[in-house]
C-alpha cells in the first residue's frame, strides 16, 4: 500500500503535534496514577509482604496491620506447640510519637521484632547491620525520612514514646503509606515505645515447617489458640491493602485519575484523528469511488492511529521514566513494573484505535458520489 | 457485440421530504467499446446522475444497468465497489489526486487496490505515467504539477486498473483550451486505439468535436433529436445526425 496513512499523518505537523501531545499526556497521566497506585499498594503491605512468615496471628477483628490489638504473649507458647509450626515470633507494629531535637513531634510506626530471628527484619539496609540492634535502645529507620524526623547520621539519640532511641542504621526504600515512617527496633524496645505491657504483643508471626499443610496448620492453630484470627501473609496483605486503597478511598481516587487520563487521551486523539479524517474526507470518497472496499479505507485510518500510538507511547514512556525516577527520592514512590510498561503499550494502542473508530464511523457513511460534486 | 454499458428504462428518484424528485426518467442507452460518448445538457438535467449510476456509484430506483454484460442494478451497495474496481476508471473535474502522494504513488494506489504487488505496481505506474507523457514526474507531488499534468496523472490512475470503461466528469473544465484538447486527445485515443468505452460529461463546447456520439440529457431523460442544438455538424445525438449550434 502506498504510504497514504503516514503521509496524511505527517503532512500536518501542527495536528500531529496536538495528537502526540494528547497521547503523551494521557500515557504519562495513566503511568503516574497507576504507578502511584502500585507504589501505594506496595507501601501499604510492604511490612507484611517482607515478613517472611506464612501466617499472621492477630486478635479478633483486626482489619489491617496498623490496627493491631494487644493480646497476651503467652499465646506464643500455644502457637509453638502446634504441630507443623517451625517458628513463631512476637511482632509489634504500632503508632507512637517521635520527638525531634527541635522539640517537634512526628508520628511513627514502631516495628518490634526478634533480632535473633528471621521474621519481620528490616530489609535493604544501606548503613548499619540488624545485629547492631542488639545494643540498648537501637533503632533503624529509612533514609527517606531523615529530614522529616530530623535525623542526620547514625549514632544520634532521640526520644520515642518518652523512651530513649539511638539510630544504628538506615534502610532504603521502605516507605510507609501513611505519613508515619516505620522505625524498626527490638520487640522489647517496641513494647516500651508503644507503651504496651511487658506481657503483650500485637501479632504472632508463624513459619510453617517444610512439607506441612498450610491449611492443616491453620486449622490446628485456630483449634488450639483461642480468640485469635489466623491469616496467611497474602490474606493479611490483601486486607491491609484493601483497607487503605479502597475503604479510605485513597486508591479509588488514584484509579479515577488514571481513568481520567485514559478518557482525556481518548478524547484528544479521537478529536484530532477525526479532524484529520475530515480534512481528507474527499480523498476517502475518491478511494471508495475507485472501488476501494470500506476495509481498505479503515486500514488507512487505523494505520494512522497505530503510528500515532507507537510514537506517542515511546515519547510518553520516556517522560514517564523521568517522572518515575524522580519519584524515588520522594515520599510517594511511583512504580512502573515491566508488566505495566508492556500493558501501557496495549492500552495506548487500544485508546488510539478506539478513538479512530469515531472517524471510521464517519468514513463508512461517505457517499462516493461526493466525488462528482465540484 | 454486447455493449460495455447497457441502460434500460432507468429511473432514479431522490428522496426529498414526503415526496421525491425524479432525476432520471426511463433512460435507455448503450455505450460500446471503442466509442467516445459525451453526455451534455443543462445543469441539473441528470447527466452526473446518469454517469454515477453507470459508474455503480449510485443505485437506480428502477430499470436495468448492465456493465460488461452483468446486471448491476439489483446488486447490493456493498457489492458495487468490486464492480467499479474491475470494470470502471474515473476521471474527475477536480482531478481528485491524493495530495500527500507523489504522481507515481497516486497511480500505484489504484494498482494496490487491484492487488498488484508493490514492486510490480511501481513498474506499471512508471509505464502508465510515461504513456501520458509524465514519466519524469513520477516523484512530483500534485501541488507541483500543472492542471493538465494533474489530469494526465488522473488518467494514468484510471487506466491503472485496466478498466473497460472510463467515465469522466467535466475532465476539461479546470483546464485551459490547449491543455483541454490534449486531455481529450488522450481520451479519444483510449477509445479508438485501446478499445475502451469512454463516457464524458461535459459543458465544454470546445471539446465536442472529439465525440463519436453526443447524448443530450434534459429533465432526466434523453432529449429528442429535435430538442438538441449547438452540436457540431456531422455528429450524432443519440444515434441521430444533427446540425445545430448551442448546447447548454
Amino acid at each position: 500500500m502506498p504510504p497514504l496513512a503516514q503521509r496524511n499523518l505527517f503532512h500536518d505537523k501542527v495536528r500531529l503535534t496536538v495528537t502526540l501531545t494528547g497521547i503523551v499526556f494521557s500515557v504519562v497521566l495513566i503511568v503516574v496514577q497507576l504507578g502511584l497506585f502500585i507504589g501505594f499498594t506496595t507501601a501499604t503491605s510492604g511490612l507484611i509482604d517482607h515478613s517472611g512468615a506464612d501466617f499472621w496471628i492477630t486478635s479478633k477483628n483486626v482489619p489491617y496491620v496498623e490496627q493491631g490489638v494487644a493480646f497476651s504473649e503467652r499465646k506464643l507458647n500455644q502457637v509453638r506447640a502446634v504441630a507443623g509450626v517451625a517458628d513463631a515470633q512476637k511482632v509489634i507494629a504500632h503508632w507512637t510519637q517521635w520527638k525531634r531535637h527541635d522539640g517537634g513531634e512526628e508520628s511513627v510506626q514502631i516495628v518490634g521484632f526478634n533480632v535473633d530471628d528471621n521474621l519481620e527484619r528490616p530489609w535493604n539496609l544501606v548503613e548499619g547491620r540488624v545485629e547492631d540492634m542488639k545494643s540498648p535502645d537501637a533503632i533503624i529507620l529509612d533514609e527517606l525520612y531523615k529530614q522529616k524526623l530530623g535525623v542526620t547520621r547514625v549514632g544520634e539519640v532521640f526520644e520515642i514514646g518518652g523512651h530513649r532511641a539511638r539510630v544504628v542504621g538506615f534502610t532504603r526504600g521502605i516507605r510507609s503509606f501513611t505519613t508515619s515512617p516505620y522505625v524498626f527496633t527490638t520487640f522489647k524496645n517496641a513494647q516500651s515505645y508503644a507503651r504496651l505491657r511487658e506481657d503483650q504483643t500485637l501479632f504472632i508471626l508463624v513459619k510453617v515447617a517444610p512439607g506441612a499443610s498450610l491449611e492443616q496448620v491453620r486449622r490446628d492453630l485456630l483449634g488450639h489458640v483461642k480468640d485469635v484470627e489466623v491469616y496467611t501473609t497474602a490474606e493479611f496483605s490483601r486486607m491491609t491493602t484493601f483497607y487503605w486503597m479502597f475503604t479510605t478511598g485513597a486508591g479509588v481516587a488514584v484509579l479515577i485519575a488514571a481513568a481520567l487520563g485514559l478518557v482525556v487521551g481518548f478524547v484528544v486523539v479521537a478529536q484530532t484523528i477525526y479532524a484529520t479524517t475530515m480534512d481528507h474526507i474527499r480523498e476517502y470518497g475518491t478511494l471508495k469511488a475507485m472501488g476501494a472496499p470500506n476495509s481498505y479505507v479503515y486500514k488507512v485510518i487505523m494505520k494512522q492511529a497505530a503510528i500515532s500510538a507507537v510514537i506517542g507511547y515511546v515519547l510518553g514512556m520516556i517522560v514517564s521514566a523521568f517522572v518515575v525516577h524522580a519519584s524515588q527520592a520522594g515520599g510517594a514512590a511511583i512504580l512502573m513494573p515491566p508488566s505495566m510498561a508492556v500493558g501501557m503499550f496495549f492500552v495506548t494502542l487500544l485508546m488510539c484505535v478506539g478513538a479512530a473508530l469515531v472517524s471510521i464511523n464517519k468514513v463508512t457513511r461517505i457517499d462516493p458520489a461526493m466525488v462528482f460534486k465540484g | 457485440m454486447q455493449p460495455a454499458i447497457a441502460v434500460r428504462q432507468l429511473t432514479k428518484t431522490y428522496a426529498e421530504g414526503s415526496t421525491g424528485t425524479l432525476a432520471m426518467r426511463g433512460v435507455d442507452l448503450d455505450v460500446h467499446a471503442g466509442e467516445l460518448l459525451m453526455l451534455v445538457g443543462p445543469s441539473g438535467s441528470g447527466k452526473t446522475t446518469l454517469l454515477s449510476i453507470m459508474g455503480c456509484i449510485l443505485t437506480a430506483t428502477s430499470g436495468s444497468v448492465r456493465i460488461a454484460g452483468r446486471e448491476v442494478a439489483s446488486l447490493r451497495e456493498k457489492d458495487l465497489p468490486a464492480i467499479r474496481l474491475q470494470h470502471i476508471g474515473f476521471v474527475f473535474q477536480g482531478f481528485n489526486l491524493f495530495p500527500t502522494l507523489t504522481a507515481g504513488e497516486n497511480v500505484e494506489l489504484m494498482l494496490d487496490l487491484k492487488g498488484v504487488s508493490a514492486a510490480a505496481a511501481k513498474k506499471r505506474a512508471q509505464e502508465l505515467l510515461e504513456q501520458v507523457g509524465l514519466g519524469v514526474k513520477y516523484d512530483s507531488f500534485p501541488a507541483d504539477l500543472s492542471g493538465g499534468q494533474k489530469q494526465r496523472v488522473a488518467i494514468a490512475r484510471a487506466l491503472a486498473g485496466d478498466p473497460g470503461i472510463i467515465l469522466a466528469d467535466e475532465p476539461t473544465a479546470a483546464l485551459d483550451s490547449r491543455t483541454g484538447r490534449t486531455v481529450m486527445e488522450m481520451m479519444r485515443e483510449l477509445a479508438h486505439k485501446r478499445g475502451r468505452a469512454v463516457v464524458i460529461v461535459t459543458h465544454d463546447a470546445r471539446v465536442l468535436d472529439f465525440a463519436d456520439r453526443i447524448v443530450k440529457i434534459e429533465d432526466g431523460a434523453i432529449a429528442k433529436a429535435s430538442d438538441v442544438d449547438a452540436v457540431p455538424p456531422g455528429l450524432l445525438v443519440h444515434g441521430m445526425p444533427l446540425a445545430a449550434a448551442s448546447l447548454a
